[in-house]
């Protein structure tokens, strides 16, 4: 079980192991070339600043407010029906936005509930099958400088019903 | 899209807080979210330097070209108009396989050089949209990328679509295709689970769900060429 766990413990050195001992054989100039790309790097992040302290700054002024509280205990009633706790709400919302800020609901979960709980393993499956919306679609845009985004919210957030609607048929089945 | 999201969110947060009596609250939360925006940015720096440098490296000893050819069938199915010889194409692959193995850092420099391959892509296909990025390319090719001018930012700030390809390539990567869930089996047993991994098995099946919906959608709407 360990052993799974700390799987990207061992696969980071290993692939590093291999990409720098592949490109030394194969004659590349490997510290030049990581120079070269780290540098390449450096300037997308430089890009992407801006638009994290405008999400992070809304979504923070946005759970401060209490507005994800409300969400919940208005929503809450509905969903448990279907399977989804009301204390599950707020992380449903964040995860949209920013996937630190869901980290920290998900521990609050798995403090209070237990991750063996129903609404833990709903949480550990549910954070294990899609990605944050909102700031991917944010920051991968702004790297080919689109505005205009299109089908893809759409797309996105119906892989994210799927992976919800999954979720809870999941636990559903596991946890009885 | 976003401006609208963005604005909503805000003006949503303060009004909210105006009648709930939470307005220090939010005030705190802005600054101090616009100070951790910065952080992680410090530490995204590190880590997507690493991992461009070491991107880097297995581009030009061909192997990313490798990779790429070893999911070229999946990657003609989603991406069908994709030259085969484009260095999108390489990069998709890159993200791809990141995502899958869960090296999440690793995912996000490959995701954000394909992007600008396909702007690149868009150019050469003679969207107008996308005219001054060839030009950038063509000045500084090879020494440093595609990173593009400030002043041309601007100009170009008017409103570029999304190719059909940027639109799947997003939605494929949000619906996430990762295979093992490590932070969560971390978290798991951080807090005392009694079997950390019982959840592997149901966190694959949602994500091949999740993604099979993804894929569906999009192969749906890319029907029929070129939409704009």
């Amino acid at each position: 079980m360990n052993a799974l766990a700390h799987i990207s413990d061992i696969l980071i050195p290993i692939l590093i192991f291999f990409i720098v001992g592949y490109g030394y054989v194969s004659k590349v100039k490997v510290y030049e070339s990581f120079l070269d790309g780290a540098k390449d790097g450096l300037k997308i992040v430089v890009d992407i600043v801006p638009t994290l302290v405008g999400l992070m700054m809304a979504v923070g002024m946005l759970r401060a407010s209490g507005f994800f509280d409300l969400l919940g205990k208005l929503l809450g009633p509905i969903t448990e029906k279907v399977g989804l706790p009301a204390q599950l709400m707020p992380l449903l919302v964040v995860k949209l936005f920013s996937a630190s800020a869901a980290t920290g609901l998900v521990l609050d979960i798995f403090k209070n509930s237990g991750p063996d709980s129903y609404a833990g393993t709903l949480t550990s499956i549910l954070m294990s099958c899609t990605e944050t919306v909102f700031y991917t679609m944010s920051v991968y845009f702004l790297a080919a400088k689109v505005t205009k985004t299109r089908y893809t919210l759409a797309g996105a957030l119906l892989a994210t019903l799927a992976g919800t609607v999954a979720s809870v048929v999941l636990t559903a089945m596991l946890v009885t | 899209m976003l401006n609208a999201i963005w604005a909503f969110m805000i003006l949503l947060a303060v009004i909210y807080a105006a009648c709930t009596g939470h307005m220090s609250e939010v005030t705190n939360a802005a600054l101090d979210s616009a100070g951790e925006a910065i952080s992680l940015c410090l530490t995204m720096a590190g880590v997507v330097a690493l991992w461009m440098g070491l991107m880097e490296i297995a581009k030009r000893a061909g192997l990313i070209e490798k990779l790429t050819r070893g999911i070229s069938p999946f990657l003609t199915f989603l991406f069908p108009r994709i030259p085969k010889n484009h260095p999108a194409r390489e990069y998709i692959a890159a993200n791809i396989i990141a995502n899958i193995l869960g090296l999440g850092w690793a995912c996000t420099p490959a995701g954000l050089k394909a992007m600008e391959e396909l702007a690149n892509l868009e150019a050469e296909r003679g969207n107008p949209e996308y005219a001054n990025v060839k030009n950038e390319r063509g000045k500084k090719q090879e020494k440093s990328g595609n990173q593009t001018d400030k002043n041309y930012d601007r100009k170009a700030s008017g409103g570029r679509r999304a190719s059909n390809e940027m639109c799947n390539f997003l939605i494929l990567n949000i619906s996430s295709l990762q295979l093992i869930p490590v932070n969560m089996i971390a978290y798991r047993s951080q807090y005392g689970s009694a079997n950390p991994t019982s959840i592997i098995a149901p966190a694959i099946a949602a994500t091949l769900f999740s993604s099979l919906m993804a894929v569906i959608y999009c192969k749906w709407k890319d029907r029929g060429g070129v939409g704009r």
